[in-house]
């Protein structure tokens, strides 16, 4: 009897060997590999489109090793409509971050879930507007510091955080919505689940799939990696509740 | 195929860029050109096209950049206010190299403006009018037949360039009513295969990047120039405009669109009366018809230029004869009812004997 | 060594998530910095001898930069 190590843990196949320009902590490192665990589950690496939107994962097509079609600031569901229904037969995706889905952009997501395009949306809520240097995002919580907001927000001047995942539960269109994090290997885990699953919902011809993934920007925020992952669990997720929105895959 | 049809020009529009093989239509409803979706919405199903109506005029330019990244050929029609809404996804098109035809029925402006026709989106089509210092073909038809067959050239320039190609019509074209020749749509043969777009079976080899963004070293500089160095390729080779009677004129008169057809007529009006006198009339605005200028209006005759905005096309005209007497009259946005030829006709008595 | 992990020194920028998700405290921050400027994580063999291989470490880690491997017994 002899032992042989085995990998079980590995880059996945659509991930570039790439190092990553994100800030140390910073988790769409994370995200883009759930997304890319996801197309090799299902084997669509090679059919898949990504759509990159404007902020720090403006270079999507630097890390997966995909067809990338790079649009303008907000404006991604609309491109990806556009290329959905020339190529219904290939999987199509956005990835965006709340400046670009939830200020800019929430026309454009909004309606695009509400035509129930057959897309998979990828949306990374960190409270705050990573690439252009930590100001006030859509969901930035209330008394949260930022740097439009240096003495915190105040809702009754700059409005409350928007809960994207409940306010496209909402629209008919919606096939799937759910809200996940990636702070812990459980919650991790989950969020692979609920992304393959957002992934399934197009390629199963369901309806519009949409996962909200919290997630941190040590950087924007003045804090430790380790720290701004603990602010995902202790200010974030109670205030942006983990779960599914809407279920309508059935 | 051949019977003669009465149609309007915004129906022309659609009818030829169906003909032209347009699948994909992306558009918005504005006054004076929602005949153009309408009609769209009706037809391209039953081509097994797709027709979005979209949520705003910004949505469906970047549905337009979209379905030209996967190969598609595609049109968005909008006016003026949708046309500056625009602008941000007509300069992602040309910074990525994306082909598409996007229509302008310009009404008057600015801000809301009104729903009459007026020229005085000029500078905004030729000149960029989105960020960054690129250009755009830009054909201006000046009838119903026009309509029809220039967005057909306008496909045929864009894919052929890679340079988004607008169509710059007016409330007036769009709007009446005149006969229409149709024919079949022949595509040209040295369109090459867009093999640098997303195709339907997938990605073989190389990932495919349609992008704008441009970060290292050098490189957008390198980019910029290879834009510009097309622009120069279609001044070259792809001028249209029309000349009448300009080879004995002495003065020559410039309009383009709604505005060169009232010319025409007071053209005619002045050579009846013994005055010699022709029209020039460019067809492609971008690229500007220089050299026709240089040819037929800079060896001392006058030259007076007339639009339906405070001054655009002039200034144009003005740089490529700079040694040329060129007068100006317009009608500023908002004129309501149109010029007539006896109004024109009196400028150009005005200027011929001056 | 039944299981072990790789942590590659390149791609790691220190941020030390891993060593919160890692269910033993097994990984540490080294002392020396990386060509990038980073103090990255490290595994010492002592605590290797430990490792159980459950990947929470590289579950959590945004660089992709830990390979997890689990001994198997093979006749």
């Amino acid at each position: 009897m002899t032992t042989e190590m085995k990998q079980v843990f590995s880059r996945p196949d659509s991930l570039k060997d790439a190092a990553t320009h994100f800030c140390p902590g910073c988790q769409h490192g994370t995200i883009h590999r759930l997304v890319a665990e996801a197309m090799d589950y299902f084997g669509i690496k090679d059919q898949t489109i990504g759509v990159a939107s404007v902020g720090c994962s403006v270079f999507l097509y630097g890390y997966f090793d995909i067809d990338v079609i790079e649009a303008p600031h907000g404006r991604a569901p609309a491109v990806a409509t556009g290329a959905k229904r020339v190529h219904p037969g290939r999987p199509v995706f956005t990835y965006q971050g709340d400046g670009d889905l939830a200020a800019i952009g929430t026309a454009e997501i909004i309606h695009t879930a509400n035509r129930g395009e057959l897309l998979t949306v990828i949306f990374a809520n960190n409270t705050t507007y990573g690439m252009t240097g930590g100001q006030m995002a859509p969901t930035s919580l209330p008394g949260q510091k930022t740097s439009t907001t240096p003495v915190g927000r105040n809702v009754a001047t700059d409005g409350y955080p928007i809960k994207m995942a409940e306010l496209l539960s909402g629209l008919d269109g919606t096939a799937y919505s759910v809200r996940v994090a990636v702070d812990t290997p459980k919650h991790v885990m989950q969020a692979g689940k609920a992304i393959r699953k957002a992934f399934q919902t197009q390629l199963d011809g369901k309806g519009f799939a949409f996962v909200e993934v919290l997630s941190t920007c040590p950087t924007n925020w003045g804090m430790s990696p380790v720290a701004a992952n603990q602010r995902v669990a202790d200010e974030m997720i109670p205030y942006f509740p983990l779960g599914v929105y809407k279920d309508a895959t059935a | 195929m051949t019977k003669r049809l009465f149609v309007k020009g915004n129906e022309a529009i659609a009818m030829g860029a169906l003909e032209a093989g347009c699948r994909y239509y992306f558009g918005y409803p504005i006054t004076p050109q929602s005949d153009i979706p309408e009609y769209i919405s009706r037809e391209l199903p039953k081509l097994g096209g797709q027709f979005i109506q979209a949520e705003s005029e910004i949505a469906s330019i970047n549905m337009l950049l979209g379905a030209s990244s996967c190969g598609a050929r595609a049109m968005t029609s909008s006016s003026s206010p949708g046309i500056s809404l625009k602008q941000e996804g007509i300069s992602y098109m040309a910074g990525s190299e994306c082909p598409g035809v996007i229509v302008n029925v310009c009404r008057s402006g600015p801000g809301l403006g009104g729903i009459d026709a007026s020229q005085a989106d000029y500078f905004q089509a030729v000149k960029g009018g989105g960020h960054g210092g690129y250009h755009i073909i830009v054909l201006a038809p000046d009838s119903v037949q026009e309509m029809y067959d220039l967005v057909m050239l306008a496909f045929d320039m864009s894919d052929r360039y890679r340079v988004p190609a607008m169509i710059l019509a007016d409330a007036v074209i769009g709007q009446m009513k005149e006969g229409l020749t149709q024919h079949r749509y022949v595509a040209p043969d040295d369109l090459a295969p867009k093999d640098w777009a997303l195709i339907g079976e997938g990605k073989a080899g190389e990932q495919k990047v349609v992008k704008s963004l441009y970060l290292g070293d050098g490189e957008l500089e390198a980019h910029n120039n290879k834009l510009h160095a097309k622009y120069a390729v279609m001044q070259e080779k792809e001028v249209r405009f029309e000349a009448v009677e300009l080879d004995d004129a002495e003065l020559v008169v410039t309009a383009y669109g709604s505005t060169a057809r009232i010319a025409k007529t007071a053209v005619r009006l002045a050579r009846e009366q013994g005055l010699k006198v022709g029209l020039l009339r460019p067809i492609t605005l971008f690229p500007f018809p220089n050299a026709a200028y240089q040819k037929y209006a800079s060896n001392g005759q006058k030259v007076l230029c007339f639009e339906l905005n405070n001054g655009q096309m002039v200034d144009d005209v003005r740089l490529a004869i700079p040694r040329s007497e060129v007068a100006f009259y317009g009608r500023a946005p908002g004129a309501g009812s149109l010029p007539t030829p006896e109004e024109f006709l009196a400028q150009i008595c005005k200027h011929y004997e001056a | 060594m039944a299981n072990k992990i790789i942590i590659d020194e390149m791609l790691c920028k220190g941020c030390a998530l891993c060593t919160v998700a890692c269910p033993q405290s097994l990984i540490t921050m080294a002392t020396e910095l990386n060509k990038h400027g980073f103090f990255p994580a490290v595994i010492s063999a002592e605590n290797l001898e430990r490792c159980s291989g459950c990947t929470l470490c590289a579950l959590v880690c945004p660089d992709v930069a830990i390979k997890v491997f689990r001994g198997v017994k093979v006749d």
